[in-house]
């Protein structure tokens, strides 16, 4: 039986009806999906735009909203100019990115490589343990660094008094401030790191090293020729981490060491002044200028990065 | 939402309408330990209104600030009083979010004259808005430890004579009793530039946006220069304040004096060092400086909602003369209400400080403290001078040079 065609003068009713499989199917997506959107437009996409439009302007945020003047690139050229603190900050925060940053891959790529060879049995409870640091909370760790730190009551430098030296100034001497909070930072994600390379070296197929191992290949051959080549999509991607966090270095040194970052400021990184600028100075405008400019910092060494991988390797 | 708002309302109209008095809850942000006050005086305020409930709201001193930054920024979230740290006050003053309580309904100029007059200036704006309520201040003296200058056999009046007076007096001690005589150098630096300044001085500014901070500047000069040789005699523990280490020669007496405001002392006898007990006297600050430590203040924001009963609270936590000596006797915090100073207690001595009769050295300090022109970019100048001051302590980079620094610094960001 042939149903009867509707006539086009009167649309059938049902279309204009209310259907769930019609909701499920055109509106339920968007719907399930619009609370990351709605999130993101109010607390990622508002906050860009509005630190963008204040950076070319001068308010102080106890004025209220409306109260801003507009300065054009005074901001930028503020920061820009030599004797600044941004780049004494942006020097600090690449000092100690570098401090905490380099050791943190030459530690954690052989040690993954050993653990990936030698020690497979017990590879989840050493990953547990390593991946601790990672996940427990900043202010603790801060606590309890600032503790082994401490000149004349610290555990660091008791150890060295047994051995005859005298007490280290670790959080008062400006030369030391850096490497206490590189070490801190160190500790923190090599772990992390572990794990990333761990990954990556799994990734890689048992038969290159059985075939290796029959060709008499010896575990420091093996790293060099197979496990260093392979993982470098791995160690890319773990740098492109380390240069973006160590970059926006923030809670160590603040907690560590109190708003100004020391004696002297000696471990006042970029975000550390930022936040100083913008909610001790009350200077918002001047404060995302220079977040703007660190974030093209990181973008420029993010790409150096980028440039050094692509270019040392011959990637095909 | 809308029709929850609406029956609350609605039915908050009809239980106004219902009861003869209102009832109103009062927002009142604060920071601790001013937070220990507001709760030590809140049974006489209850008794006194039983239908204005006060919802007090404390957070940690830094995010306390930055809320009320961010609430006024916004114009949400906004308490009706509004406490703010004498760190503070001045940026806030410069700001229009809070009521000027010179104008009605506050007319708050009678006031003025009720309480510790440096402190009146502090809460003042440079248009001459008065943006908040003094409560409590902490008169400066100098603290030091009786028998650690016993033993080394100083007299205390050599601390305080002249500052060249007192590091002679450090050194004595430290050949004598292996103690330091101050926890770190820059406190020197901080005493010695915020006393006796001119009148129309602040610290780094004077009452017309010039910057003081400079090479040619006396004031800064021997700041900086007495600093430096504090450390170079090596009197100073290197020792910064809120530290471990700096609880700990409390505890031990490896400190011998130490620069506070009258609240240190309470802070010690509560939980730094409890067990020195005695040990302990004040005086005034050497080459009879004055000079204040420390201080709390309450705001209305213009877009408080419940502006009377917000007044008419501060009024009640800052010129009943009960209420202010309750706070002083549950926290240690120092009455900025003159009348509340004249009272008995004041002539008591302190069992802590050996029954020495420390309140009224305090509240003589507090009378003679000058006011200081409180600027917006302080914060920014005291970083920067802050930071030169450790690069000629710690790298031996000339003084000169260093203020000269400081200044084109701090011109570049005072704006």
């Amino acid at each position: 039986m042939q149903e009867r065609v509707p006539l086009p003068t009167s649309p059938p009713r049902q279309r204009r009806r209310w259907s769930y499989n019609r909701f499920q199917q055109r509106a339920a997506p968007y719907l399930f999906t619009s609370p990351f959107f709605i999130l993101f437009l109010i607390f990622g996409l508002f906050p860009l735009g509005f630190s963008l439009f204040l950076a070319f302007h001068l308010w102080n945020p106890l004025d209220g909203l409306g109260n801003w003047e507009y300065v054009g690139w005074d901001n930028f050229k503020l920061a820009l100019g030599a004797p600044d603190q941004f780049w004494v900050s942006l020097k600090i925060t690449v000092w100690i990115g570098l401090l905490s940053g380099v050791p943190q891959h030459l530690v954690a790529l052989p040690l993954a490589f050993v653990i990936n060879q030698a020690l497979r049995r017990w590879q989840s409870g050493i990953s547990t343990i390593l991946f601790l640091p990672y996940i427990t909370n900043a202010v603790a760790i801060t606590i309890v660094f600032g503790m082994l730190f401490s000149e004349n009551l610290g555990l660091l430098n008791y150890g060295l008094s047994l051995v005859g030296l005298g007490p280290v100034r670790w959080l008062a001497l400006p030369e030391l401030v850096p490497v206490s909070v590189a070490t801190v930072v160190f500790w923190r994600y090599v772990g992390w790191n572990v794990i990333l390379y761990l990954s990556g070296l799994q990734a890689i197929s048992e038969d290159v090293y059985e075939a290796a191992t029959v060709d008499g290949a010896n575990n420091v051959q093996k790293f060099f020729y197979i496990t260093l080549p392979l993982l470098r999509p791995m160690m890319f991607y773990a740098f492109t981490l380390t240069i973006v966090g160590n970059m926006q270095l923030f809670e160590e040194p603040f907690i560590l060491l109190g708003q100004a970052g020391g004696s002297g400021g000696a471990a006042l990184t970029s975000a550390m002044h930022i936040f100083n600028v913008a909610f001790r100075d009350l200077d918002m405008g001047y404060g995302s200028a220079m977040a703007w400019l660190l974030f093209l910092a990181i973008f420029i060494l993010s790409m150096i990065n980028n440039y050094l991988f692509s270019r040392g390797g011959g990637r095909s | 939402m809308k029709k929850i708002a609406l029956f609350a309302l609605v039915s908050a109209l009809l239980a106004g309408s219902a009861s003869a008095q209102e009832k109103v809850t009062v927002t009142v942000a604060a920071f601790p330990s001013l937070d220990t006050s507001i709760k030590a005086v809140l049974p006489a305020w209850n008794k006194l209104h039983p239908n204005i409930t006060i919802k007090l709201v404390a957070q940690e001193f830094a995010d306390h600030h930055n809320a009320m930054t961010t609430a006024l920024a916004t114009g949400q979230g906004l308490p009706d009083v509004m406490a703010l740290e004498i760190g503070y006050v001045g940026k806030f003053a410069e700001g229009k979010g809070l009521e000027d309580l010179n104008k009605a309904p506050y007319n708050a100029t009678q006031y003025k004259k009720l309480f510790t007059p440096f402190t009146v200036a502090q809460a003042t704006s440079s248009d001459k808005r008065f943006i908040a309520m003094p409560t409590d201040i902490g008169p400066g003296t100098l603290l030091y430890r009786k028998d650690v200058l016993d033993k080394a056999g100083v007299d205390p009046a050599q601390l305080n004579k002249s500052w060249e007076s007192y590091i002679a007096a450090g050194k004595t001690i430290k050949a004598k009793t292996g103690a330091s005589l101050i926890n770190t150098a820059q406190s020197i630096y901080g005493v010695v530039s915020r006393t006796n300044l001119k009148p129309g001085e602040g610290i780094y500014f004077d009452s017309k946006n010039n910057l003081l901070v400079g090479p040619d500047n006396a004031r800064f000069v021997r700041a900086f220069t007495l600093a430096k040789q504090v450390r170079a005699e090596g009197l100073d523990a290197k020792i910064g304040e809120w530290s471990n280490e700096w609880y700990d020669a409390f505890k031990q007496g490896t400190v011998a004096s130490q620069f506070s405001g009258a609240w240190l002392t309470g802070a010690l006898e509560s939980w730094m060092a409890p067990d020195t007990k005695g040990m302990w006297r004040v005086e005034n600050l050497p080459e009879g400086g004055y000079a204040s430590w420390g201080g709390s203040f309450y705001a209305i924001p213009t877009a408080a909602k419940n502006k009377q009963w917000a007044w008419e609270f501060i009024k009640f936590m800052t010129m009943d003369k009960a209420q202010q000596l309750t706070a002083f006797t549950i926290n240690g915090a120092f009455p900025a209400l003159l009348t509340a100073q004249n009272d008995n207690l004041f002539s008591q001595g302190v069992a802590f400080l050996g029954n020495q009769k420390a309140r009224v050295l305090w509240r003589d300090a507090a009378r003679k403290t000058q006011p200081i022109d409180v600027n917006k970019y302080d914060s920014v100048a005291d970083q920067i001078v802050n930071t030169e001051l450790t690069n000629v302590l710690e790298q031996g980079k000339d003084i000169k040079q260093a203020l000269t620094d400081a200044r084109a610094q701090i011109l570049r960001r005072a704006r």
